[in-house]
Parts: C-alpha cells; sequence; structure tokens
C-alpha cells in the first residue's frame, strides 16, 4: 500500500510533538477528543479569529476558556476542547499554529500526562429529604456550599468536566435549577 | 530620529518608508485627513479608481507583476464592504496586499454612525490579519506590522482600520525598524533530513514530475531560477497549476504543460501514473486532484511548502518539506548535486517515451473554422503576434480563462495574472491597469470573457484618466460560456440565464470613454485587428466575436479521476453522475 510506504532514508514514523511524521492512521475515521492549549496575542479581535476558525472551517468546538496569563508580555491563554478525525485535529493545530497572532499550540492531549480541570456551579432548589440528599451528595462529591437560603443551595465544584456532568446527573432529580461551567482549564504534567 | 505628526501623516510616512510609490483609492468621509496628506506631496502617487473593488484588484495585479507589495485606500461602511471581494480573492491566491480603510472616530464606533460597518469583523476571515488601530502613537508601527505580515511567509491581503480621530491625533512616528516584527517569522530554510529524503527518491524514481504552483512565484524570481536549473539537471517533466505559469517557461522542453481540470492530457496522465510527484509550492487544490480517492494512486509524493497548515489538508503525503521554495530548492540541488547527480536513466528514458505518446494525442485541437473565430484561434492569433514582446497577460473568469492558460505561453514568472482560487469574474480589467501602472511601457493584454468583463467596466475610466493603454481582448461568446457548458453538460442543455443579453456595443462603449474599440468577427481581419490594437497607444477595447457554443477541452469533470478526462464533444454524453453534479 502506498501509504505506507516509508521514504527512502527509513524516517521512522512517530508521532511526537518534535516528529512531522505521523504514526496513527491518518485515514482513520474515529473521533477523537484533543485538548489544545493556544497561547495568543491578549488584543482585540485575536479570540473572534480564532473561534471564526472553528466556525468557518466546520471545526467542532466542545468548550472554550480564554484568559491573559502573562500580563508583562501581553499574552492570552486559549484552552480549546475540539473532536475530529486524527487528520481533522492534525489540520486544526496546523490552522492554529500559522495564526500571525498564535505563539504556541500545544496538543495536550498527545504530548504526555496532563490535569484538566473545570469549575461549575449548580443551582438546587428543593425541600425535605431532596435538599438533605442534596447536601449529601455534594460532600460525597466535594462541592461547597456557596450559597444558600431555606429552598436553596449554590453548590460550587471542581474537576474533570465528567465529575462535573455526573454531579449534575445526580443534582436534576433533586431540583437542579441552573448550572454555570467555565470550560475547561488545562495543563500538562511535571516540567 | 523620531518626531510627533498626525496620524494621517504617519500614514503617508510609513508608506514611504516602505518603498510604496503607488497607492490604489478612492476617498471618503473617514479618510478625508489621508488624503489631504496626500495632495500635499509627490512621492506617491495615489490612482483614483472608480469603485473600491478595482481598487484592490488593480493592488492585486501591482502586486503579482512586482513582487512588491500593493496598496489600496477606501473610506469607512460601503468603501471597506467593496474591498472584501478583491481581500477573499487576495487571501485564496496568496497576494500581498495592504488595504487601508478609514473608520468612523473611535468615540463614535458601536453607535451605527453614518457610514460605520464593523470593517475588521466584516474582512476577519478574508484577511491574513487585520487591526483596528485606536491609537495613533500605534498607527506607525502598525502599519508596518501590516506590510511585514502581508509579504512574510505565505503571502496575503491584511488590513489596517484607522478611525478618523487617530488620523488627526498627533504622536510619535515609530520608524520600520522599531516596528514589531519578530513575532512573526515564518520558517524559511526546510529540514535538511527531509530534503535529502527528496533527493534520494528523484535518483532512484522511474517516473517523476514536477507539480508546482503558485508558491513558486511568490518565493521570488531566484525561486523560478532554481527551479528552471532543477528541472533541466535532472531531465524531470514538470507541469503547474494555473497560478504557477511562467515559473518553468513555456518553450523549455520538459515542459508539459497546465495540468488540472481544464489542463493537458499528457500533464494530468503523467499525474495519474507517476511514482513520484514532488510539489512544489501548490497545494492540492480540488480543480487539480479531481477524485481524492484516486488521485495519483502509485505515487509517493513530496511536498514544499511555506504554509504548514498546507501539508496533508488534502492529500497525504509522504515527505513533507515546510519552508520557502527558493530555499528549499537551493539546499535540494545542492545536495543532489553533492550526492552525484543521480536520476534513473532508463527508466526516465521510458517515462519520456510515454509522456511523448501522451503528447501525441494533441489534446489542445479543435475544429478550425473558416467564417468564425474560434477562441482558440483568436488566442493562438494573439500569443503569436505578441510572443518576444514585453507582455503581461490578466484574465477575467471562464472559459476564455482557460484558453488563454492553455494557449498563450510564459517564459518568466509574474507576467500572468489570473484570479485562481476565488475565480472572480471582474478581476481582469482592474487588475491589468495595476499591472500598466507598474509597467508603464509594457503590452498589458486582459483575455476577457464579454459577461466578467462588465463586472468592472467602470475602470476604463481610470485607465484613460491614468494613461494606462491596457488592451481589452473580448472573447464575445454572448453566452457566460463556462456556465453554458456545465449546463450543456450537467442539466440537460436547459440554459438558465447563461445568455449575456443586452450588451453593450463595445466600439460605441469604447468611443464613450475616449479610448479606441475595434470590432473582428471575420478569421481574415484578425490578424490586423490585433496589430491595430497593440499598436494603438492608448486603451483598446477589443471586440472579438467569437463562435458561441465552443466547450473547453480537455475536461476533467467534477468527481472524476485524471484519466477519465473529457478530449472532445464526442466523450461527453451523460459523464457526470448525480453525485458529481453537486461539486462545483
Ligand atoms: C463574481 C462571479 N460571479 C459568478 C461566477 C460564476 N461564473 C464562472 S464563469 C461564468 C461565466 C463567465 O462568462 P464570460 O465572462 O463571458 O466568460 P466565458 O466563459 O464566456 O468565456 C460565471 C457566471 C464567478 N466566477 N464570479
Ligand atoms: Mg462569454
Amino acid at each position: 500500500m502506498k501509504g505506507q510506504n516509508v521514504s527512502a532514508l527509513n524516517i521512522k514514523r512517530g508521532s511526537t510533538s518534535h516528529s512531522a511524521y505521523d504514526l496513527r492512521d491518518p485515514n482513520a475515521e474515529i473521533i477523537e477528543s484533543h485538548t489544545l492549549a493556544v497561547v495568543v496575542d491578549n488584543e482585540s479581535g485575536v479570540l473572534a479569529r480564532v473561534i471564526g476558525l472553528f466556525s468557518g472551517r466546520g471545526y467542532n468546538i466542545e468548550s472554550l476558556t480564554v484568559a491573559e496569563t502573562d500580563h508583562a508580555r501581553h499574552l492570552s491563554r486559549i484552552t480549546v476542547v475540539t473532536t475530529g478525525t486524527p487528520a481533522v485535529i492534525e489540520q486544526i493545530k496546523a490552522q492554529l499554529g500559522r495564526m500571525v497572532p498564535v505563539h504556541e499550540v500545544h496538543d495536550l492531549t498527545v504530548e504526555g500526562p496532563s490535569v484538566q480541570r473545570e469549575l461549575a456551579l449548580f443551582k438546587v432548589a428543593g425541600k425535605g429529604e431532596a435538599r438533605i440528599e442534596a447536601l449529601r451528595l455534594a460532600e460525597i462529591f466535594r462541592a461547597h456550599v456557596v450559597d444558600s437560603t431555606l429552598e436553596s443551595f449554590v453548590f460550587e465544584m471542581t474537576g474533570t468536566p465528567e465529575k462535573i456532568d455526573s454531579f449534575a446527573e445526580l443534582m436534576r432529580p433533586l431540583g437542579l435549577k441552573e448550572i454555570a461551567r467555565t470550560g475547561v482549564a488545562a495543563l500538562s504534567r511535571g516540567v | 530620529m523620531t518626531k510627533a505628526m498626525t496620524g494621517a501623516r504617519m500614514v503617508v510616512q510609513a508608506l514611504k518608508d516602505q518603498g510604496v510609490d503607488v497607492v490604489f483609492g478612492y476617498p471618503g468621509g473617514a479618510v478625508l485627513p489621508i488624503y489631504d496628506e496626500i495632495f500635499q506631496q509627490n512621492d506617491i502617487r495615489h490612482i483614483l479608481v472608480r469603485h473600491e473593488q478595482g481598487a484592490v484588484h488593480m493592488a492585486e495585479g501591482y502586486a503579482r507583476s512586482t513582487g512588491k507589495v500593493g496598496v489600496a485606500l477606501v473610506t469607512s461602511g460601503p468603501g471597506a464592504t467593496n474591498a472584501v471581494t478583491g481581500l477573499t480573492d487576495a487571501l485564496l491566491d496568496s497576494i500581498p496586499i495592504v488595504v487601508l480603510s478609514g473608520q468612523v472616530p473611535t468615540f463614535m464606533i458601536g453607535t451605527d454612525g453614518f457610514q460605520e460597518a464593523d470593517t475588521v469583523g466584516i474582512t476577519r476571515p478574508c484577511t491574513k490579519m487585520n487591526w483596528l488601530v485606536k491609537d495613533t502613537a500605534k498607527l506607525s508601527g502598525t502599519i508596518h506590522e501590516a506590510f511585514h505580515v502581508a509579504r512574510s511567509g505565505r503571502p496575503g491581503p491584511v488590513l489596517v482600520d484607522i478611525p478618523k480621530d487617530v488620523q488627526f491625533a498627533q504622536a510619535e512616528y515609530t520608524p520600520m525598524q522599531r516596528a514589531r516584527t519578530a513575532h512573526y517569522q515564518p520558517r524559511l530554510k526546510g529540514d535538511i533530513e527531509a530534503i535529502t529524503a527528496m533527493v534520494e527518491m528523484l535518483e532512484t524514481a522511474e517516473r517523476p514530475i514536477f507539480y508546482t504552483g503558485g508558491g513558486v512565484i511568490n518565493s521570488g524570481v531566484a525561486a523560478s531560477q532554481l527551479l528552471r536549473e532543477f528541472v533541466e539537471a535532472t531531465g524531470f517533466p514538470i507541469t503547474s497549476t494555473l497560478m504557477g505559469l511562467g515559473a518553468y517557461p513555456a518553450s523549455g522542453k520538459s515542459w508539459l504543460g497546465m495540468l488540472g481540470m481544464h489542463g493537458l492530457y499528457e500533464a494530468n496522465l503523467a499525474m495519474h501514473g507517476c511514482d513520484l510527484m514532488i510539489n512544489v509550492g501548490a497545494r492540492f487544490d480540488d480543480r487539480i486532484t479531481g477524485r481524492l480517492k484516486d488521485f495519483s494512486p502509485n505515487s509517493r509524493k513530496v511536498h514544499i511548502d511555506i504554509d504548514p497548515s498546507s501539508i496533508n489538508k488534502v492529500i497525504r503525503v509522504d515527505v513533507p518539506i515546510i519552508g520557502d521554495v527558493g530555499h528549499v530548492l537551493e539546499d535540494a540541488l545542492r545536495i543532489w548535486k553533492a550526492r552525484g547527480r543521480k536520476v534513473n536513466k532508463d527508466g526516465l528514458a521510458k517515462w519520456w517515451k510515454q509522456i511523448k505518446e501522451w503528447q501525441s494525442v494533441n489534446c489542445l485541437d479543435y475544429k478550425p473554422s473558416e467564417k468564425t473565430i474560434k477562441p482558440q484561434y483568436a488566442l493562438q492569433r494573439l500569443e503569436a503576434l505578441t510572443k518576444g514582446m514585453d507582455r503581461y497577460v490578466t484574465t477575467e473568469v471562464g472559459q476564455h480563462q482557460m484558453w488563454a492558460a492553455q494557449f498563450l505561453g510564459f517564459e518568466a514568472p509574474n507576467r500572468w495574472m489570473t484570479s485562481g482560487g476565488l475565480g472572480t469574474m471582474g478581476y481582469g480589467l482592474p487588475a491589468s491597469i495595476g499591472v500598466q501602472v507598474a509597467h508603464p511601457e509594457a503590452l498589458v493584454i486582459n483575455v476577457a470573457g464579454e459577461a466578467s468583463w462588465l463586472m468592472n467596466m467602470q475602470e476604463m475610466g481610470t485607465a484613460m484618466q491614468f494613461r494606462a493603454p491596457v488592451k481589452q481582448f473580448i472573447l464575445n461568446n454572448e453566452r457566460l460560456g463556462m456556465v453554458r457548458q456545465w449546463q450543456e453538460l450537467l442539466h440537460g442543455e436547459r440554459y438558465s440565464h447563461s445568455w449575456s443579453e443586452s450588451l453593450p456595443d463595445f466600439v460605441k462603449l469604447a468611443e464613450a470613454f475616449g479610448c479606441k474599440g475595434l470590432k473582428v468577427s471575420d478569421p481574415r481581419d484578425l490578424d490586423d485587428a490585433i496589430m491595430e490594437m497593440i499598436r494603438y497607444d492608448g486603451p483598446v477595447i477589443f471586440d472579438c466575436l467569437v463562435e458561441k457554443h465552443e466547450n473547453c477541452f480537455p475536461m476533467i469533470p467534477s468527481g472524476k479521476p485524471h484519466n477519465e478526462m473529457l478530449l472532445g464533444e464526442a466523450d461527453t454524453q451523460g459523464v457526470i453522475g448525480a453525485k458529481g453534479a453537486v461539486l462545483v
């Protein structure tokens, strides 16, 4: 098969960030989820340009967070969780990487282990048993009560998006009214 | 030495410092301070266009024929929105231009002020980068950065939006050397290991081909020179996209002609049958590849491109080389020579024998006529009568464009400007003026279709005012010919709105503009008329009445692979299936 041909130099195909060659099957139709960290100039219009790339080229955004992370150098960090086939993910990274205001693009999903956290607020209204059960579950999930009235709580929780999803599921029958989520922030582990 | 000046003066100063000698523009309320500054100096020439789209295409024509950055100046609101088509055109063809637009004063932004438009919002997806400058202190630095971004890496259009109060306010001027450019320095040198891998491959390849594109032209004249040297030294066949014509001379012995949807039979079959494809500054565009699944199925592929996002975007390649074409070719040649200039002589001889067979098909053959002017014939005569002249050609979009690419030969880069990626009807006339302004003494011809030409014909006024003796060579088939051709092949010959009805009398139109009009319908008069056009000292509108129902061949129908090409009318019955008809 042509795709398997190795160059005359026998350059090994490895899918590290240091190699232009790709180990994974490029034509695989599997959909992968990747967390990208994109360091950009903190200037007006830059976020719009990055988001415009996703909508304009039909890429998915599962989650997006952005804030200035380096005041002195005027840099912001955009963390975006996206999904697509391996070929699409590679293309997204290349498209981001060539943008003028983009300084760095890191694929935290392939560049080794990383930690991913999201913060969420849950408003749960209820009385009696439901209210007690909500409080009990919150404790198990290490959610904090940040506001309470006689009929409601606001819980605050940090964790992986999956943990937040499962807590939300549990709260739903117990009077969940509203959720606010920050989207994922992520860093690679170690140095 | 730096000194304080108004924003408007900064604009002019920055343009001068960038070596700009001409600006194509149109005034309006939001750029009046800049126009006031333009009035008070003589270094920069201003070409007053008739429509802002014209200004941007002129800047493109100027840029493509000189290799320099083209500049357009437009007012806020409608001025800026009129520039959008040109910006998109330049983005898709990677043409370096800087568009400066006026904007309502900063304190009015967001109030739906008169002639306010969200220009940076509207133009964000059609620029390589754009800026809204809210502080005069940042204006000159931003303009310098804009030029740097436009010309560096893969070139492209940029826009700087300048509110009127920023033009009036005073601040310190930032000279070019102090502008921010360090953050954008795309890599020029290719990876030596990958280049060596390419060299190893070309040493043994039996059926190699160079597939070149606009990247060679954009890389500069030296890149074209290196490409020629490489092709001559290896004896490999070479084909090019529409965008890359002229990088390798059409008279060169390894030239196969253009490839793609309306490319030459031999070029497309060689692409299909090769065992090594060396893509130099092209991007596997869908007009080139046809059906992806069947694109050159048995070849190993090398791709040289300065833009990493072009690599593996549509076609997976075996050896990607990210870098500037000129730099990479230089290294490749050096390495190939150092390793003993090896090629697979036997393989190549057989390969050329095969190619010669394909060439003997004479795919550009057409049925000649004594009564009507065949468009192909008109272009053959134009070629014969202008060859060897200091000639530049622009085109509009349609059948005439493809025929021009097939029948005109380009011996040097920067001599051929056509809207490739966007396919913008209305490009050719203003582009020809931009070219002529850059090369006042040259023969500049716009090969046009009557329908495209009407889209920006107001620019004849510009040509007259600025004495740009552009020759408008209109192949008038009284049809939206390319649309008609598709309707014939794909839509059961139902010619829905593909007639050019109520056409003007082009000769009278020429008179109305004050230039020369010529009209020919008899093939026997053609040569004399072309000579008259060339000799006339001024703009000419040449109405060449051609065969109305001629189709452009060869043609690879949408969704078909290279080896299922149509060579002529006889091949056209029921060719495009429902799936292909969905494609454009
Ligand atoms: C601005 C724009 N609108 C529509 C089209 C679609 N289109 C492509 S070719 C064509 C017909 C062009 O007719 P003409 O300029 O007379 O050239 P011909 O094909 O007859 O040589 C049209 C309508 C286009 N390319 N650009
Ligand atoms: Mg026509």
